[in-house]
């Protein structure tokens, strides 16, 4: 009882595989994204056609046998756009993901650690967490236009501060480990102790939080875009479609239905894997399970 | 049942409280063995002690735990035995019935008063919590029934207290509202679970005599778990000694102090380091390695548009040691011995005076400056479980130091496997990683790292104070034998007195920041000046007895 446990220590990870065992919904969920990405991925080999095409004649159609999932009011393929729509959202979710993690690490590093830093880089982090997401994003499309990347940078600002204080709370905690003071009493530059000692330990909590960022970057991305603020109209996103479809919601329901499923399907499975992933690197919720 | 005619009963008429008959509990699979207790059978009578004593991992606190019916259910579940408390099977009792009887028949004490106690409740709620579960009294009867308890745990000014909340008491008042707490409805049985263990010495040795007082006067069975054999001594009236989850010996205390039986017992005992100091080698010719003078350090004061409250957490240290010789520095929690300690490795920047390495002045060398001479003193921590890396091998924890002053890979990894073999581990060991390796053997580790720098002075900061006595002994052993073929100026900061008094040549004693006494141990052991001094030796635990002549004895045997 009075042992001090290790199994922070052991339990090291041997694969990803392992992660998700025991977690029945984690299985389901990493299901839906390895679909949802190799659909991304192979969308040209997956009976599409053209997502942008117009054909005027076949407009409106409902689900059927030429049309999986119905046309919308240009007569565009619903199916293709779906498709071809995991594209961006991916992108956005997953650029959005590894730039504010990488930002918020190198700043959030450097504000732990040097301590008169500390206060001037939090300050301006509180100011970029004042400035609301949306209107953020609003603000820098009218100004830059409507494009993939501006949509990007628009959501990874202020998800960076976020980052930057859970980076910078490990850092602070880690540095007093004794193991980090035996390093300073040898001599050891302090990169070499941030990247070899202090850095390791910021990655099981950085590699949850950018599950959400990613999450939440795709349901901000389609938020824009429904708003139209988002990415151009002529990119076949979810948000796009759903925007459009709006008005012939009571006509061709489905022009908005199967977008927004899609959206919610992959955000729910990037969140479970999140949340998976959390309960694993984190011992003290794993014991609990 | 009423225990109020106990007490004056006598001795040889005790009424058994609890009796635990071949209990074993199973451990989950994949553990290092089968059961966490094996057959474990001991009783406790009404107004009797008796302690559960045992280094870690020995079962000692599941044994009480399961006794409380606190063991985490699934991962540790009874099989075999029974527990009778008052008459009664209390494996067989629903959880309902387990939780009315806790803290009305039986309640537990811990080791860890501030995280025991809840931080946002005031502690005359918390007391009175107990009475709220248990009995139905009006407002004035909880308050005067709060109120007495607390007088009698002898704390000060209780209905001033009663609406503090514990961060805003010192750690041994803490204790003793736990001990309030737990006593109030005047249990048949009281475990406490290593009680003293976080406190300081002088506070151990008043809360010691606390439960022994409570327990005399209100004749509760008392189960007492603790490691460390000075407590035993002051208050057990019988032991049970536990290893790896069995019982290897019960009997009185005088019996199991004076004439162990079990080659086990012998050991541990004889493991325990006597307050009596050897005789040893006076080194006043010896060059100076390390000196202060005038060292302090301040903490907080004014900064930018504020004015902070100050603390002198060191001040005016003046210390000298020489090559060869160990300087102990010993003292109660928040004295300054471990801030001393820090500034002289330059973890912290001391705010007065000076630190002399042999002749180089680096109380306030920049970092840069300071580089060269960070190789001459090396620091051993005191929880082996977080001075090393976990995420690198040992090796990698070896060779960081010299490679920072460009010893090639191979030559420090070479250096490293010699390491190893000098602190008693297999070469072979430095490709694994600190959590393959037990407590005492990460402290050889960081040994062997500290010494893969080539210092001058090595500092150990508590260095086997998380250590079990048994390896305790050997890796105090260890530290000597580099002391002498390193030559090593040695500064080793400590609160335990035996540890003191076997180690070092000559100590000094911290109160408040600063150094109360100083001299040869011999001298300060045999004859201590200053009366602080004198009252942390009165509380030494266990003082009446000479643990470390049953070593001898039984190396004679």
């Amino acid at each position: 009882m009075t042992e001090p446990t290790t199994s922070t220590v052991s339990r090291r990870l041997s694969g990803p595989w392992s992660l998700l065992a025991g977690h029945p919904i984690a299985i389901i969920g990493a299901a839906v994204m390895v679909t949802v990405i190799a659909a991304a991925i192979l969308a040209p080999l997956l009976w599409t056609s053209d997502p942008i095409a117009l054909n005027p004649v076949n407009r409106l159609k409902g689900p059927g046998e030429a049309f999986w999932l119905g046309t919308d009011m240009y007569g565009r393929d619903v199916w293709s756009r779906v498709v071809y729509g995991a594209r961006v959202s991916l992108t956005v979710g997953a650029s959005a993901a590894v730039l504010s993690v990488v930002f918020g690490l190198l700043i959030g590093m450097v504000a732990g650690y040097i301590r008169w830093l500390d206060g001037i880089v939090m300050r301006i982090m509180d100011g970029l967490m004042a400035i609301p997401g949306i209107l953020l994003a609003i603000a820098l499309v009218s100004l830059s236009g409507a494009s993939l990347t501006t949509v990007i940078v628009a959501i990874t600002i202020p998800e960076v501060p976020r980052v930057v204080r859970l980076v910078r709370a490990v850092v602070l905690s880690v540095r007093e480990e004794p193991y980090v003071e035996a390093a300073i009493s040898m001599a050891t530059p302090v990169p070499k102790i941030l990247l070899k000692h202090i850095l390791p330990n910021t990655i099981p909590p950085l590699i949850v939080q950018a599950t959400y960022v990613c999450a939440s970057a795709m349901l901000v991305e389609s938020f824009l875009s429904f708003l139209g603020a988002g990415t151009p109209p002529e990119v076949p996103s979810w948000g796009n479609m759903m925007a459009e479809g709006r008005l012939f919601f009571p006509l061709a329901p489905w022009i908005v239905l199967f977008p927004g499923v899609a959206l919610a399907l992959t955000i729910l499975a990037v969140n479970v894997l999140g949340d998976a992933l959390r309960d694993k690197l984190d011992p003290k919720l794993a014991r609990r399970i | 049942m009423t225990t109020a005619p106990v007490a004056e009963s006598p001795v040889a008429e005790r009424r058994t409280v609890l009796d635990v008959q071949g209990l074993t509990v199973r451990l989950p699979e994949g553990a290092d063995r089968p059961n966490a207790i094996q057959d474990v059978s001991f009783s406790v009578g009404a107004g009797e002690i008796v302690c559960i004593v045992g280094e870690s991992g020995s079962g000692k606190s599941v044994t009480a735990f399961t006794v409380m019916g606190l063991l985490p259910p699934r991962q540790l579940q009874p099989v075999a035995g029974r527990i009778v408390f008052e008459g009664d099977d209390l494996l067989t009792k629903s959880p309902t019935e387990l939780r009315r009887m806790r803290g009305e028949r039986l309640s537990m004490i811990f080791q860890e008063p501030m995280t025991a106690l809840n931080p946002v409740m005031t502690v005359g709620d918390q007391i009175g919590e107990v009475l709220d579960i248990h009995t139905q009294l009006d407002r004035g009867e909880r308050e005067s029934r709060v109120l007495d308890i607390m007088e009698l745990v002898r704390l000060p000014d209780p209905r001033a207290m009663l609406n503090a909340y514990p961060h805003q008491l010192s750690g041994g008042q803490r204790q003793r509202i736990m001990i309030a707490s737990a006593l109030i409805l005047d249990p048949a049985l009281l475990i406490a679970d290593e009680p003293t263990t976080a406190l300081d010495v002088t506070t151990q040795a008043q809360i010691l005599k606390l439960v022994k007082e409570m327990q005399e006067r209100r004749g509760t069975g008392v189960l007492f778990i603790t490691h460390d054999f000075g407590v035993v001594a002051d208050i057990a009236d019988r032991v049970v000694v536990m290893q790896q989850g069995n019982v290897v010996e019960t009997g009185t205390a005088d019996e199991i102090l004076r004439r162990p039986s079990h080659p086990y017992t012998r050991m541990l005992i004889g493991s325990v380091p006597s307050l009596n100091p050897p005789k040893r080698a006076t080194l006043d010719r010896a060059p100076v390695a390390l000196e202060t003078r005038g060292l302090g350090k301040t903490y907080g004061g004014g900064g930018f548009l504020r004015k902070a409250r100050t603390v002198r957490a060191a001040e005016d240290v003046n210390l000298i040691v020489r090559k060869g010789e160990t300087l102990g520095i010993v003292g109660e929690s928040g004295s300054g011995k471990s801030t001393v300690a820090r500034c002289v490795v330059r973890l912290i920047d001391p705010t007065d005076g000076e630190i002399f390495l042999h002749d180089a002045e680096i109380a306030t060398l920049s970092a840069t400056l300071l580089r060269k001479h960070r190789k001459r003193v090396q620091i051993v921590f005191q929880d082996p479980y977080r001075s090393l890396n976990p995420r690198q091998t040992v090796a990698e924890s070896i060779i960081e130091g010299p490679m920072n002053f460009d010893v090639s890979r191979a030559d420090a990894l070479a250096k490293a496997r010699d390491l190893m073999t000098l602190v008693g581990l297999e070469p072979d060991a430095v490709d694994r990683y600190p959590h393959q390796f037990s407590g005492g053997q990460r402290q050889r580790i960081c040994i062997a790292r500290a010494l893969a720098m080539e210092p001058d002075v090595l500092i150990a900061d508590e260095a086997v104070s998380a250590l079990d006595v048994s390896v305790q002994a050997q890796v105090l052993e260890l530290l000597d034998d580099v002391r002498k073929k390193f030559n090593l100026a040695v500064l080793f900061i400590t609160h335990d007195l035996r540890v003191a008094a076997q180690i070092c040549d000559r100590i000094m004693v911290m109160h408040k920041g600063r150094v109360v006494e100083e001299g040869t141990t011999v001298e300060v052991f045999a004859n201590p000046q200053q009366d602080y001094t004198k009252a942390l030796f009165e509380a030494a635990p266990g003082r009446g007895y000479d643990f470390g002549g049953v070593r001898e004895r039984a190396a004679a045997g």
